[in-house]
């Protein structure tokens, strides 16, 4: 879908919204490069880069509700993250392990996004396992009759998994109010998309679970969130589920421990670079007349800015007493649910 | 008072917690008509389809959904049909439920019950009969409970239901129906974590739990008769936290350990009791740490004549404590 005025309108965005979508996506690159720097120094052990996922994840964040709607993220949604409300202070004390990480108090990997306040679930690293836990979050939203939906968000690596089958299915029986969002960069780790399914698109397995699959462009925020907006009307709605599968690519290897030219030509990387989704996005905001030279420098030195001072900021904070290791095993205090 | 056999007792427990609280609900395969094993029979008429609820097959997504929906102010008991059919659920348990709440500093937790019938001894063959307690005490962040009366089971799954951890519940399949227990009118409940002395003894400290309660009394009690033997029999009940006090105070005043469980000896919990005793009550001990359980064999097999062979049984308990007595 190109982005126009008249297509804008129908998403009812303002340009304020627009340039919301825009900053998010800007941040979000800004925290992973960050990331994959600080990494390269020495100040933390492994990073996972969001680079080239930003349209996806901004586009479908952008249609929640903070603190209502539940976020299933995985590692690599430091958009969706920011999105929904974290700050680039919470994602790099994560990445830092420092005491206060709101993720995780420094016990899990990075870009292991959680946050209470926000319902941003704390997830792990076997693929796919959060699915099932946004299929139970989604359940008992309808058992109890709350207006509230729930997102499963994977790559397409997952989409293999028993744990990915057995969430459409039970989220297609009980027409649960969620959303599958599949960030599809046509690589499992090395595995590309043709040695992990003999289908083109996996939005066609929708209908096998009994629920509309989509296949759009995840490099365009703008088609991404309209299609997200209805996939949430739906949920929101009682109409069930569907599946997003969003076409996009990973702009960097899969972690700071992989090296992805054994698998990749650069030519190939080169090219989807050319359709870098920030790129494309600020080239439209240009056209539209809400992006100039002036501003959009002023919003670059602004995201510049505030990952320098979360940077500055988190790097002085306490790490965890080693012996608070021991600790949160069990619910402390004898809470109960008698 | 009533006698009560053991699903009547679970039933019970369950029935009486969703009476008393909304937010739970059960969830699993055949819950619906009410369990292969009748667990929930009548719960759809009492309580509805939505809180008594069928799941597709697949115990891996009925783990999972029941984690989510911890989070979101829903009870869950995840009934896993028999214990040999959690194993696609390994993934949820250990690396999900068990590790949320760590993972996520205390900020998560997980109120989730995962019950299931596991153990041997009704000619299921190797795919109804294993037990699956030691993979789930290895794992910090999960309770896991044996029960093999009906008093116990009812008392502790209470208990297990308003924990706000999430606890693998496991119920020994033949001490389902094979006897009647008086039981307490209105609510009780038994601490996890405490075990109980089935028998006062004061010549062998015997260690056990689940069906092999059973076994050993008896044991105990021939024992006794015939040979004038004196046999503490300590029920753990609980194998994670268990009641180590208990098992060494008791080691301490005989002298003397037998370990008897029905899982395959090799890696089995109670390699773990036996490991604890001989470094914490050393000093007091006046004969080898002793276990009996099953040789290392895929657990059981469904003929009748090899499943008798593999397990320990009231004969064979006798005769390792007669062994050990003679220390």
């Amino acid at each position: 879908m190109a982005i126009t005025k008249e297509a804008i309108k129908t998403f009812g965005l303002t340009e304020e919204q627009l340039l919301e979508m825009h900053y998010k996506m800007l941040l979000a690159r800004a925290v992973s490069v960050r990331q994959r720097v600080l990494q390269r120094m020495g100040k933390g052990p492994m990073t996972f880069s969001g680079e080239g996922h930003e349209a996806v994840q901004v586009g479908t964040a952008f249609a929640l509700r903070p603190g209502r709607d539940w976020v299933f993220a995985y590692y690599r949604d430091v958009a969706v993250a920011l999105t929904v409300g974290m700050t680039p202070v919470e994602i790099l004390r994560g990445f830092f392990a420092r005491r206060d990480d709101i993720s995780s108090g420094g016990r899990n990997m990075p870009s292991r996004f959680s946050h209470p306040d926000l319902r941003i679930v704390s997830g792990s690293a076997p693929i796919a396992t959060q699915i099932p836990h946004a299929v139970g979050a989604a359940l008992a939203a309808k058992l109890r009759k709350l207006d509230e939906i729930s997102v499963a968000y994977f790559g397409d690596g997952a989409t293999s998994t028993g744990d990915w089958h057995e969430s459409m299915n039970f989220a297609g029986v009980h027409k649960l109010p969620m959303v599958f969002v599949c960030e599809f960069n046509g690589y499992a780790i090395s595995v590309p998309w043709r040695k992990q399914a003999a289908i083109e698109n996996v939005a066609v397995r929708a209908a096998g679970y009994g629920f509309p699959g989509v296949t759009l462009n995840g490099n365009d925020v703008l088609e991404v969130y309209g299609a997200m907006t209805e996939a949430v009307k739906r949920a929101r709605s009682g109409e069930g589920p569907t599946l997003i599968e969003a076409k996009t690519y990973r702009l960097q290897p899969h972690s700071s421990d992989d090296d992805d030219r054994r698998y990749r030509t650069r030519e190939e990387v080169e090219q989807w670079a050319q359709k870098d989704p920030i790129v494309v996005f600020a080239m439209s905001l240009h056209e539209l007349g809400v992006l100039d030279d002036k501003s959009e420098q002023e919003l670059n030195d602004r995201v510049n800015r505030e990952v320098d001072e979360a940077t500055d900021k988190v790097e002085q904070e306490s790490t965890p007493e080693p012996e608070s290791a021991l600790r949160h095993v069990f619910v402390e205090g004898g809470a109960s649910n008698g | 008072m009533a006698e009560k056999n053991m699903v009547e007792a679970i039933h019970d427990a369950m029935f009486e917690e969703m009476k008393r609280d909304d937010r739970i609900i059960v969830m699993g395969e055949d819950v619906g008509e009410g369990g292969v094993f009748r667990a929930t029979d009548g719960f759809v008429a009492e309580f509805g389809e939505e809180r008594c609820m069928d799941t597709p097959l697949a115990e891996s997504c009925i783990v999972g959904a029941a984690i989510g929906a911890s989070l979101n102010g829903i009870i869950p008991i995840a009934e896993i049909q028999f214990a040999d059919f959690s194993h696609p659920a390994f993934d949820q348990l250990v690396s999900e439920a068990a590790r949320l709440h760590y993972r996520s500093n205390g900020t998560w937790s997980c109120p989730i019950v995962v019950r299931t019938p596991y153990g041997s001894g009704i000619h299921g063959g190797p795919y109804h009969s294993q037990s699956i307690e030691a993979f789930y005490a290895h794992v910090p962040g999960l309770k896991v409970i044996c029960v093999a009366s009906p008093y116990d089971a009812k008392g502790l799954l209470k208990s297990a239901i308003r924990d706000p951890n999430p606890v693998v519940f496991l119920e020994h399949k033949k001490a389902y129906r094979a006897f009647r227990q008086e039981i307490p009118d209105g609510d009780y409940t038994i601490p996890i974590g405490q075990a109980e002395t089935k028998r006062e003894g004061s010549d062998i400290s015997l260690i056990t739990y689940g069906m092999m309660t059973h076994h050993s009394l008896k044991a105990a009690e021939t024992l006794e008769q015939e040979d004038g033997t004196s046999v503490e029999v300590i029920d753990l009940r609980t194998v994670s936290p268990w009641d180590k006090e208990r098992v060494l105070g008791s080691v301490k005043k005989t002298g003397k350990a037998l370990i008897v469980y029905e899982d395959n000896i090799t890696g089995g919990f109670g390699a773990e009791v036996a490991a604890t005793i001989a470094q914490d009550a050393f000093d007091y001990l006046d004969g080898p740490v002793t276990r009996v359980a099953s040789p290392d064999v895929p657990i059981s097999p469904y003929s009748g004549i090899l499943e008798e062979y593999i397990l320990p049984n009231p004969e064979k308990i006798a005769e390792a404590i007669r062994k050990l007595a003679a220390y």
